[in-house]
């Protein structure tokens, strides 16, 4: 049997280091593939990190709670018929990936044009049912990190930059949510996908709602991240804050209502964010949206009536200190929609609560 | 996301803001690619380090225009066009030429907004090529950032990398007043990802390149790469560096830098240009009286000598500022305790 490696994970563009904060299992333990084996933490998130290869855990190799950069070898896994010295070769020869190159791979994201739109996508793994994430008003496919390169291990994961967003054209198909769940359905045929689970997060939820109201067909199941589309508040000030904003120090302040723990907004998720907001074109394509879906002081669409109709399976996940769109709109929902709130949290729970939406997202999609 | 040189880079942004704008206009020695340039030239070369190559095919010789060697003529009649309409993206080649025509952009260019009441905009582009590393000998080679910074009406950007450098010449373009643009010329070839599409960079907008609790280096231009492999290799003993990258002198994002020394408490400033009245100075002149009081330790400037830019390689090398001496300046304010 090969000796398999197990490497410090890269979740999201911006990440170069990272440290464990434990091991799950002991050093001769046996573990299957896929199973989790440490949880390692960055400056922006806790979350697993699974077994490469089936086997026993031979090594541990690097302290706890100290920064590692992404590629280094943390443990290693091989059965019993391998030598120590085999190992011990092993470790001493191995070359960590260069940050450069895996980030290339991690990234490059593909390119196709849907109704004279060129839209940008991260694909990954190539196997499973296909998991669709739809990100928020003025995201991108780069803010799902762990989710993403989690989920890829069992799933072909597809991760679109929105018209108006990320590396797409800042030209948008439409305005509303259900514009833009038509453009997501057009997108959806043009890539060849007939079926799969929907992940959105806020705007991107309440895209993901009206695309299953609009072709129940493509949609397995749905998972919405403080969705849009399910009640009439929304921070309409922030919005506007966001769009406004022209400085990253403009972008940081607007960025730290989307958190309920501050540690999350770093300079370098606001410059990142300000780098996109700086394109020609993103603040006539960020005005748009928002007329599209304010109305006044909320917002102007809401699927909650549809959503008795919707015989797919159903999950919510809220942070109950969400300053964008209040968790009280996830209350009095259907019988058999799962809601989940989740305390400390504000409306980023992929990222502040990585972890138990990884979880969540995991067991619906194996159920 | 395409990888570009500095170079290609900003050849892309002014391909870009000409093609946006018909009044952006390129004047300059050799621009065009020299001997007249006409557009029947097949594929001039586009300047001595053929940065404005193709721009001449695609945008005629009405719009890129080649010059006789005087540049007070250049700058004159950049100063005299970007007020009467036209956006002129005016290439001085060597910074070392500034003597030549001095009056232009001090005492016209600089100053046309504020003697006309605000009647008159100046909206020009002045681009050089700056810095030592090229062994091209003491006339060619100097970082005169300084100088520009110093006279008011003059905004003044050293960017550092291929991405910046691009975001910073559409925003120098778009600007309403006298822009000098200072081009690294041993940066032309370094690649950074940059995007296809036009973007612009605020000025006065520092920019965090590597963030550590115990030290603030401010760096700029070609000095920012030293600070960063200083920053890196220190992390590996413990010592966390915070590297800024002021990216324009003037305007200066004195709120970046004073925040960054709030956080570390202690500062070096690494400057290529000639150390008296220069940018190291304002630098620890601005943390001394506004940040005093959070500094551990005296500040540090690492700097050049006072002395012309030497031919000889050797003597180059050891004019410019390099890892060992950044890292001496680190370890020497991580030894001091106030």
């Amino acid at each position: 049997m090969p000796i398999a490696s197990i490497t410090m994970p890269r979740w999201g563009l911006t990440m170069q280091e990272g440290k464990i904060a434990a091991w799950l299992v002991g050093v001769g333990d046996s573990v299957t593939a896929g199973m989790e084996v440490l949880e390692v933490e960055s400056s922006k998130l806790v979350g697993p990190v699974e077994a490469t290869a089936s086997g026993i855990l031979r090594r541990q190799l690097v302290p706890l709670e100290l920064d590692f950069p992404v590629g280094t070898l943390l443990g290693v896994i091989a059965d019993e018929s391998v030598a120590d010295d085999a190992i011990d070769a092993f470790i001493a020869s191995f070359k960590p990936i260069e940050r450069d190159v895996q980030a290339a791979e991690d990234a490059a994201p593909l390119t196709v044009v849907v109704d004279g739109i060129n839209i940008s996508y991260v694909r990954k793994g190539e196997s499973g049912m296909p998991v669709l994430l739809l990100h928020g008003f003025g995201g991108d496919s780069g803010g799902w990190g762990l989710l993403q390169a989690s989920l890829s291990s069992a799933h072909d994961v597809i991760a679109v930059d929105l018209p108006g967003h990320g590396a797409s054209d800042k030209r948008l198909a439409g305005p509303s949510l259900s514009d833009q769940a038509r453009f997501v359905a057009r997108f959806l045929e043009t890539i060849g996908i007939d079926r799969a689970h929907v992940v959105g997060h806020s705007m991107g939820g309440g895209i993901a709602l009206a695309l299953t109201l609009m072709c129940a067909a493509k949609v397995a199941s749905l998972t919405l991240l403080a969705p849009a589309g399910l009640g009439p508040e929304i921070n309409v000030d922030y919005l506007k804050d966001f769009v406004a904003a022209e400085r990253r120090k403009d972008v940081e302040a607007a960025l730290e209502r989307l958190f309920a723990q501050r540690h999350f907004v770093s300079r370098a998720l606001a410059e990142n964010v300000t780098k996109y907001k700086r394109q020609d074109g993103v603040r006539a394509a960020l005005d748009r949206l928002l007329e599209g879906f304010v109305r006044g002081a909320g917002q102007a669409e809401n699927f909650r009536s549809g959503l008795p109709q919707i015989d797919v399976p159903i999950v919510i996940l809220w942070g109950l200190d969400d300053r964008i769109i209040p968790a009280s709109h996830a209350d009095a929902m259907p019988a058999g929609v799962v809601v989940e709130r989740i305390e400390g949290v504000g409306h980023m729970p992929h990222v502040e609560a990585a972890d138990t939406v990884v979880r969540r997202i995991r067991a619906l999609l194996r159920s | 996301m395409p990888r570009k040189s500095m170079r290609a880079a900003i050849n892309e942004a002014m391909r870009l803001e000409m093609r946006r704008d018909s009044t952006v206009i390129l004047i300059g020695e050799d621009v065009a690619g020299g001997r007249g340039g006409t557009a029947e030239a097949s594929d001039p070369p586009g300047g001595v380090l053929g940065v404005t190559k193709g721009l001449l095919s695609e945008f005629g010789p009405d719009r890129v225009i080649d010059t006789p060697i005087t540049e007070s003529a250049i700058m004159g009649a950049a100063a005299g066009a970007a007020i009467t309409g036209l956006r002129p993206i005016a290439e001085l080649m060597f910074v070392d030429f500034l003597g030549v025509c001095l009056d232009q952009i001090f005492n016209q260019a600089a100053k046309f907004r504020y003697m006309f009441g605000g009647k008159a905009r100046a909206p020009l582009v002045i681009r050089a090529m700056t810095g030592a590393g090229f062994r091209a000998g003491a006339q060619h080679s100097q970082a005169l950032h300084a100088i520009f910074t110093h006279i008011p009406g003059l905004k003044v950007v050293v960017p550092s990398n291929a991405y910046d450098a691009k975001g910073l010449l559409i925003q120098a373009i778009r600007d309403d007043d006298p822009v000098i643009f200072l081009e690294d010329k041993v940066l032309y070839d370094r690649e950074e990802e940059v995007p296809d599409g036009a973007y612009t960079i605020p000025f006065a907008e520092a920019r965090f390149v590597r963030e550590g609790k115990d030290v603030t280096i401010v760096a700029l231009g070609k000095m920012v790469h030293v600070a960063t492999e200083v920053a890196d290799r220190l992390a590996r003993d413990g010592i966390g560096i915070t590297v800024i990258d002021p990216r324009t002198t003037s305007p200066l994002d004195e709120d970046s830098i004073l925040e960054a020394v709030k956080e570390t408490g202690r500062l070096v400033v690494v400057d290529e240009g000639n150390p008296r009245c220069s940018l190291a100075t304002d630098v620890a002149a601005l943390v001394a009286d506004l940040g005093f009081d959070h500094l551990k330790a005296p500040i540090k400037r690492v700097t050049p000598p006072h002395t012309p830019v030497p031919f000889a390689p050797a003597l180059e090398d050891a004019y410019l500022p390099d890892a060992g001496r950044v890292e001496a300046a680190v370890r020497a304010v991580m030894a001091q305790q106030r």
